[in-house]
C-alpha cells in the first residue's frame, strides 16, 4: 500500500536551517541519540531556551518560533534523522516548556477576549459568529482574489504549506480529551477533513495537489526555511493548544474560529488561481473548502464550542481565547504578507538560506 | 427483560441517539442535514453529495446551490422573522 502514500509523506520533515543560538544548540543535540547527550548539554538546552525568551517579540522571533515548530514536529510525523525517543525526552520537554510558557503568556497578554458571554450553546455560537464576522478591511483573500500576481500566489501557497499539508492534525489531539456532544462534533468535522475515509479526499492531499498544480514541492516542510516566524507562530499556537489537555477549550475555540473564517476567503483564493488560468485540479482544494467549511462552521460553533461550554462551563474563557488567538495570529500574518506585497517585496525569507543548506 | 434488552430499549428511546435523519435550522444560517436523505433537484435528479453532513442554503445568496457557501454572513440574512 506504500505506493498510495505520496513520496514526501514517508519520512519526517527535512531539518530546516537553525535561525539562532537556541536552534543551533537544539539541532546539535537532536543529531545524536538521547542516551548520547550528556548532562551539560541537557542543562544548556533549558538555559538557552530561557535566554531566547528573555527579550523581544516572541511572536516574531525566528529562533524561538522555528525551534518550537521543530520540537512540535517530533509529536507529528517526526524530523528526518532525529531519533524518535527525543519525543518524550524530559529535558527536551523542559526546554520546550520554557518556550511554551513564554509563548502562551505573550498570546494571553496581547489577545483581546470577549467578556460577559453566557455558557450556553446559543450564546457561545452568537459570540463566535460576532467575533468572526467578515470585516470590510484589506485582507489577503481579497488581494489574492483580485490583485495577486503569479509569484504572489506561489508565496501564498508556501505560507500555507506549513500547516495545510498536515491540515486538521493539531485539532485531532483534542478528540480523546473531550466527551459527549463536543467530542461527537469534533469527530464529525475531522472525519470530513480526513476525506471521510478516502485518502485522495483528505484536505492535506487536496492541498498537495494544489501545490503540484502550481509547480511547487508538496513535501511537508519543504519550504520551512522560506517561512517567517509570524507564519510559524500561527501553526505553533495550534500545536500548543492541541498538545495540552489543560488547553482543550482553546483548541476547540481555535478550530471554530478557523472554520468560521474559511468559506468566504476560500472562494476568493479559488478566484485568484482561476484568474491566472489554473484548472480545477489546482483550485479543487479551495472549492472544497467553500462547501465543507460552511458545514463545519455550524458544527464547530454550535456543537463543538457551544457543546463544550455547556458541558464544561469553566472552559468558556479558554474557548473564546482560542478563537480570538486564531484571529489575532491570522491578522498578524495578513499584515506581514500584505505589507510586503504592497511594498513590492516578497513576504518570504530570502531563498539564500535554503540554497546554502542545499550547497 | 435482560440488561442487554434494557440497553437496546434505552437507545431507541433516547432523543440524543437519532434513528431518523435530522435537520437543524441554524439561526441566521443554513439548514444542516444529517442522515440518509436523498437530495434532488426540481426534476428529481440527484444533487451530487460529497459529505455525510451537508448545509443547505437558506438565504438565497449562495454561489454553490443548493449548498451553503457562507454568504449569509455577508448579506445580512436573518432568521429573526422566519
Amino acid at each position: 500500500m506504500t505506493a498510495t502514500v505520496p513520496a514526501g509523506l514517508r519520512t519526517g520533515m527535512a531539518r530546516p536551517q537553525p535561525r539562532g543560538p537556541l536552534g543551533a544548540l537544539v539541532w546539535g543535540a537532536l543529531d545524536r541519540r538521547p542516551d548520547e547527550v550528556d548532562e551539560e548539554v541537557r542543562a544548556a538546552l533549558v538555559t538557552a531556551a530561557r535566554t531566547a525568551v528573555a527579550s523581544g517579540d516572541l511572536l516574531a522571533d525566528d529562533d524561538v518560533q522555528l525551534t518550537l515548530f521543530v520540537l512540535y514536529e517530533l509529536h507529528y510525523r517526526g524530523v528526518a534523522g532525529v531519533d524518535d525517543a527525543w519525543e518524550w525526552d524530559a529535558d527536551l520537554l523542559r526546554a520546550r516548556g520554557v518556550l511554551e510558557a513564554a509563548f502562551e503568556e505573550a498570546l494571553r497578554d496581547r489577545v483581546e477576549v470577549p467578556a460577559d458571554v453566557a455558557a450556553d450553546g446559543r450564546s457561545v455560537a452568537d459570540a463566535l459568529f460576532a467575533l468572526t464576522a467578515p470585516g470590510p478591511g484589506p485582507s489577503v483573500a481579497r488581494y489574492v482574489g483580485r490583485r495577486a500576481d503569479d509569484d504572489q500566489l506561489h508565496e501564498f501557497l508556501v505560507h500555507r504549506s506549513v500547516y495545510q499539508l498536515k491540515e486538521a492534525d493539531p485539532h485531532t489531539w483534542a478528540i480523546p480529551r473531550l466527551a459527549g456532544h463536543a467530542k461527537a462534533a469534533l469527530v464529525e468535522i475531522q472525519a470530513d477533513e480526513y476525506g471521510g475515509g478516502t485518502p485522495g479526499r483528505m484536505h492535506s492531499e487536496l492541498f498537495a495537489r494544489t501545490m503540484h498544480g502550481a509547480g511547487l514541492d508538496a513535501t511537508f516542510g519543504a519550504y520551512v526555511d522560506r517561512v517567517p516566524a509570524v507564519t510559524l507562530a500561527g501553526v505553533n499556537a495550534m500545536s500548543l493548544f492541541g498538545l495540552h489537555r489543560r488547553l482543550r477549550g482553546a483548541i476547540a475555540g481555535h478550530l471554530a474560529a478557523f472554520e468560521m473564517t474559511s468559506s468566504l476567503p476560500n472562494r476568493l483564493y479559488g478566484d485568484g488561481f482561476r484568474r491566472h488560468g489554473y484548472g480545477t485540479a489546482t483550485t479543487e482544494y479551495f472549492d472544497e473548502h467553500v462547501e465543507a467549511d460552511a458545514v463545519h462552521e455550524q458544527i464547530a460553533a454550535r456543537d463543538l464550542a457551544g457543546g463544550l461550554a455547556e458541558h464544561e462551563p469553566e472552559l468558556l474563557p479558554d474557548i473564546l481565547f482560542g478563537a480570538a488567538a486564531c484571529l489575532y495570529l491570522d491578522d498578524l500574518v495578513g499584515e506581514h504578507v500584505l505589507g510586503a506585497w504592497e511594498r513590492g517585496e516578497s513576504s518570504l525569507r530570502p531563498a539564500a538560506a535554503a540554497a546554502r543548506r542545499a550547497g | 427483560m435482560t440488561a442487554a434488552d434494557g440497553a437496546r430499549a434505552s437507545v431507541r428511546e433516547d432523543p440524543a441517539v437519532p434513528t431518523v435523519p435530522r435537520i437543524v435550522a441554524c439561526p441566521d444560517g443554513p439548514i444542516v442535514v444529517r442522515g440518509d436523505v436523498e437530495i434532488v433537484d426540481d426534476r428529481g435528479r440527484p444533487v451530487p453529495r460529497r459529505r455525510r453532513t451537508v448545509a443547505l442554503c437558506r438565504c438565497g445568496g449562495t454561489t454553490i446551490p443548493p449548498y451553503c457557501d457562507g454568504t449569509h454572513k455577508a448579506n445580512g440574512f436573518s432568521t429573526a422573522g422566519c
